[in-house]
């Protein structure tokens, strides 16, 4: 992976440490990492595994404790100041007093485009999200996948080619986790994206993932990475094939090992 | 016997009404003072008697009947009305000759009323217009019978000028002195409460963000404020009108100090009031301090200054009227109630706090609508 | 208690701030009163003497903060409790009469709450009407209440407390509406599934739910309560009391008896609310409240 095409996200021995008032807590213990382009990595795990606080450090947003990590090749602060990645949370976090759109400029209006340049970006991102036609819309007029979906609009806005989501879909029901997913698949397979996705979901992650990293808690650490053999067009149907089954299969025999199933 | 529907409010109601006729004379006779002959009495209600016994019954009685709700209301609210408004009108150069059955009646009569309020309740409006003009009609008829049973008690029983005037009394001299409470008005509110408040409330605003932007002060000042929010800050008005003088420049300073901390506090947490997420995703964009307070922090923070703003609006009112009980040229809201009290013109007292009511109801929903207007993204603005 | 350390230092040096800040604007308050005397005088006073000057005037525009605290121990601590220029005495005068407005504040807004929640008709009739009257500068009620009533003969505590009522009840009332209706469509379904009655209902589920909010409005009761027995006691006519300390200060331009009357208010008032927070803390722990 690491070939020609420099790493994306590349993680050496890191570790994060809380201080906590009951004492330290280990939530990253030595993990390395090579991301490289295009590639759709799945972290998986149970709660505490240190999933989530791995996307932030990628995302500057938790310094680690010990170890390095580089994004595009600086630092994750760096890389954070040049906008190199958009970020999608748990839940949708649209401002309530923006219409759709504006919630999509905000980062066009804080990076100081030009309004046609924001008119044009948001037009083009919600075309990719399949918003168009909400524009005007408040958030609380949408709903949940509607508004997770322009979420990740608003992440898409200006263009940065890493994508960060931390269980983007993990309040949605699964019907409209199932679009969502097939949707999230085409948009990566047509902006050729570098997409990091945090879930708890096996199937989740099979279906979506080139790679899939498995986390286990106490202290988090990486405990197996599986390549998935399953070709890049993937229709909803593929999770009922022998491969698909396998993957997960082997997916689940990690966490297993990770003592994930402990408790 | 299901054409019927009896409620104790009409039932009650009959009761009160046959004692009534059972008593007699709705109020005392008196020495007619125009008649030639000395000693020739006049009575009261000699015309109108049996047409309120009458309205009472039927309006009692047919409310009774299986019918809409709505027509019930109706059919009650004429009646109530029309009785309350004979039996006041009745009393007119009676005053405190008023006997039992007069009261009976009004009792009566009130209870038609709350029976055709408690009908309006219970209806079930679909429309948009009809909920609006329920919430408004139901309080507005409470609101009536308030001031229906204040002057039919205060004229039927003759309580004492004094001690409570009729509203008619209070409107009329509202009427009549337009000029004199319009000066104060200008005097205490254009001038004191208007120049006060937005001091105030501008000072602890921009308090409040530079509290913000150092942690150490803010961990400070909020729990000082909080305290200092329950204090009675009022007590500072004497020292303002000896800094100051009497003019209005020291109520002025009066409603800055009372209305700097709730705006201080109220913006101060509502800076904070903003989600981890969103402030991880200001960061994530590697967003600047005042970008994100002007896009994120702010906005977020409007419900809370919009409190403090609606909580100043009063305590504005309160703090520039009693700052003037410690001294004033001789014009002023404060001063007029101080003074007239010692006068013992306790209408003109009334006056003054109707027109202090009205100017505080305005001020109150000018903030209101506002901030409808500006935070109608939050739940408690769009859900209600 | 780790957030009250991480409280204490910030307050404790906003508040010595405070005290400094207070030094010198009396000193920059006071100096012109002071020129003025010094030049009637012919006196040149070195800059150090004169700034000691400025702050021990009789009258100072400005008193420093030792003045006003000399004056507050004296009135407090050294006078007989019965005197009338005992503090003590006067705090004593206005919190009696705001304690009883407001116990009779808080039942009435009790009541009315229960009744509102209870009786559709008032919930739709009154409650907009409390809500507006909360937008009204009741206190400019308070001298007619205390002449009027004069005028019939009753003087005393009881003018002053129904203004404390007054004020005092509103808060309850709102907060306790808001409490009682606190519970979750969920409980309520519960209470359904058992059939229980309206008073069963009421007393084990609204009851507990709306006790927070109570202590929280009762807060805010008190606080009310005692400026209303302190402006209750501005018009003419009252003798003891906060608010008549305040008004003879004024009068008599005692400026430093002012400041400490008002320093005196301001513990009645920060004890009151400290007693009603603690109580509520206490009603809570009781009633198996999480340990905050």
């Amino acid at each position: 992976m690491t070939g020609i095409s420099p790493a994306v996200v590349a993680a050496s021995k890191l570790g994060l440490t809380f201080q906590t008032n009951d004492g330290p807590v280990q939530a990253l213990s030595n993990v390395d990492l090579t991301i490289g382009k295009g590639e759709f990595v799945s972290f998986i795990g149970p709660s505490g595994c240190g999933k989530t606080t791995l996307l932030r450090v990628i995302a500057d947003l938790e310094k680690p404790t010990s170890g390095t990590i580089s994004v595009n090749g600086m630092t994750a602060e760096q890389a954070r100041e040049k906008r190199a990645y958009g970020y999608v949370f748990q839940a949708a976090a649209l401002f309530p007093w923006r219409t759709i759109e504006r919630n999509v400029a905000l980062p066009l209006e804080i990076m100081g485009l030009s309004r046609a340049a924001q008119a044009e970006r948001i037009k083009r991102t919600l075309d990719l999200v399949n918003l168009s036609g909400f524009e005007k819309k408040y958030p609380w007029q949408l709903s949940g996948g509607m508004q997770q979906r322009a979420s990740i609009a608003r992440a898409l806005a200006f263009d940065a080619d890493l994508l960060l989501m931390d269980e983007p879909f993990g309040a949605l029901d699964e019907i409209v986790r199932d679009h969502l997913n097939e949707q999230l698949l085409e948009l990566w397979s047509r902006t050729n994206k570098t997409i990091c996705f945090v879930t708890h979901s096996i199937p989740e992650a099979v279906y979506l993932s080139t790679r899939i990293v498995v986390m286990s808690p106490r202290p988090g650490r990486v405990s197996d990475i599986i390549e998935s053999t399953l070709p890049r067009e993937r229709p909803l149907g593929i999770r009922e094939t022998p491969e698909f089954l396998a993957i997960a299969a082997r997916v689940r025999d990690g966490l297993r090992a990770g003592h994930s199933y402990d408790d | 016997m299901n054409w019927l529907k009896p409620s104790w409010q009409a039932v009650l109601a009959i009761v009160l009404c046959l004692i009534a006729v059972a008593l007699g004379a709705i109020a005392a006779p008196k020495v007619d003072p125009l008649a030639q002959s000395a000693g020739t009495l006049i009575y009261p209600y000699a015309a109108t008697s049996w047409l309120i016994f009458g309205a009472l019954l039927l309006a009692a009685l047919i409310s009774m009947a299986r019918m809409p709700s709505i027509v019930e209301a109706v059919v009650l609210f004429i009646g109530a009305h029309l009785v309350a408004w004979l039996l006041i009108g009745g009393i007119a150069g009676f005053e405190g000759l008023a006997r039992a059955p007069y009261f009976l009646q009004l009792a009566a009569a009130w209870l038609l009323g709350w029976r055709c309020v408690a009908g309006l309740s219970s209806l079930r409006a679909t429309a948009k217009w009809e909920r609006t003009a329920l919430r408004l009609i139901i309080p507005a008829i409470f609101g009536a019978w308030i001031l229906i049973i204040w002057e039919a008690v205060t004229r039927g029983a003759g309580i004492p000028f004094i001690l409570l005037p009729p509203p008619s009394a209070i409107g009329a001299r509202i009427a009549g002195s337009l000029p004199v409470l319009g000066a104060d008005v200008r005097q205490t509110i254009f001038k004191a409460v208007i120049f006060g408040y937005v001091v105030g409330s501008a000072a602890g605003f921009i308090t409040a963000i530079l509290a913000d932007r150092v942690p150490f002060l803010r961990r400070g000042l909020l729990p000082i404020g909080n305290m200092v929010s329950a204090l009675p800050i009022i007590g500072v008005a004497p020292i303002m009108v000896m800094w100051f003088g009497f003019d209005w420049q020291s109520k002025a300073a009066v409603v800055i100090i009372m209305t700097f901390f709730p705006m201080l506090v109220n913006t101060v947490a509502g800076l904070a009031a903003s989600g981890h997420m969103e402030r991880d995703l200001m960061r994530t964009y590697a967003s600047g301090y005042l970008p994100t307070l002007i896009k994120l922090r702010l906005p977020a923070a409007a419900p809370f200054i919009f409190n403090a703003l609606k909580i100043n609006s009063t305590l504005a009112l309160i703090g520039a009227i009693v700052a003037e009980f410690f001294g004033t040229p001789v014009v002023g809201m404060g001063f007029r109630i101080s003074t007239e009290v010692g006068r013992m013109n306790i209408d003109m007292v009334w006056a003054e706090i109707a027109v202090a009511a009205l100017a505080g109801s305005v001020f109150y929903g000018v903030v209101a609508l506002v901030e409808r207007a500006v935070t109608f993204w939050h739940p408690s603005v769009r859900g209600g | 208690m780790d957030t009250f350390r991480d409280k204490l230092i910030p307050v404790t040096s906003i508040l010595a701030g405070v005290v400094v800040l207070w030094y010198v604007c009396a000193i920059i308050l006071n100096a012109p009163f002071q020129r003025d005397l010094d030049t009637r005088a012919n006196e040149t006073p070195e800059i150090i003497e004169f700034i000691g000057k400025t702050l021990v005037q009789p009258k100072p525009t400005l008193p420093a903060p030792h003045q006003v605290a000399v004056n507050f121990f004296e009135n407090t601590f050294l006078r007989p409790i019965t005197s009338n220029r005992s503090l003590v005495y006067n705090a004593w005068v206005t919190l009696s009469s705001t304690l009883l407005g407001f116990a009779f504040g808080t039942a009435l807004g009790i009541i009315i709450a229960v009744g509102i929640v209870h009786v559709a008709t008032l919930d739709r009739s009154l409650m907009p009407w409390i809500i507006a009257s909360q937008t009204i500068p009741i206190l400019a009620v308070a001298p007619m209440i205390i002449v009027v009533l004069a005028a019939v003969g009753i003087t005393g505590l009881i003018p002053k407390a129904m203004i404390s009522t007054y004020l005092s009840f509103f808060p309850v009332t709102v907060g306790m509406v808001k409490g009682l209706r606190s519970p979750e469509i969920m409980y309520l379904d519960l209470m359904h599934t058992y059939n229980a009655s309206a008073s069963q209902t009421f007393w084990k589920l609204r009851v507990p739910a709306s006790v927070p909010f109570l202590f929280t409005s009762m807060k805010v009761a008190v606080a009310a309560s005692l400026v209303g027995a302190i402006v209750g006691e501005l018009p003419t006519g009252a003798v003891a009391g906060i608010g008549a300390k305040l008004l003879a200060g004024a009068y008599y331009s005692q400026s430093i008896d002012i400041w400490s009357a008002l320093v005196a208010g301001s513990i009645v008032a920060a004890l009151l609310v400290m007693v009603v927070g603690i109580a509520g803390r206490l009603v809570d722990r009781a009633m198996g409240g999480r340990p905050a």
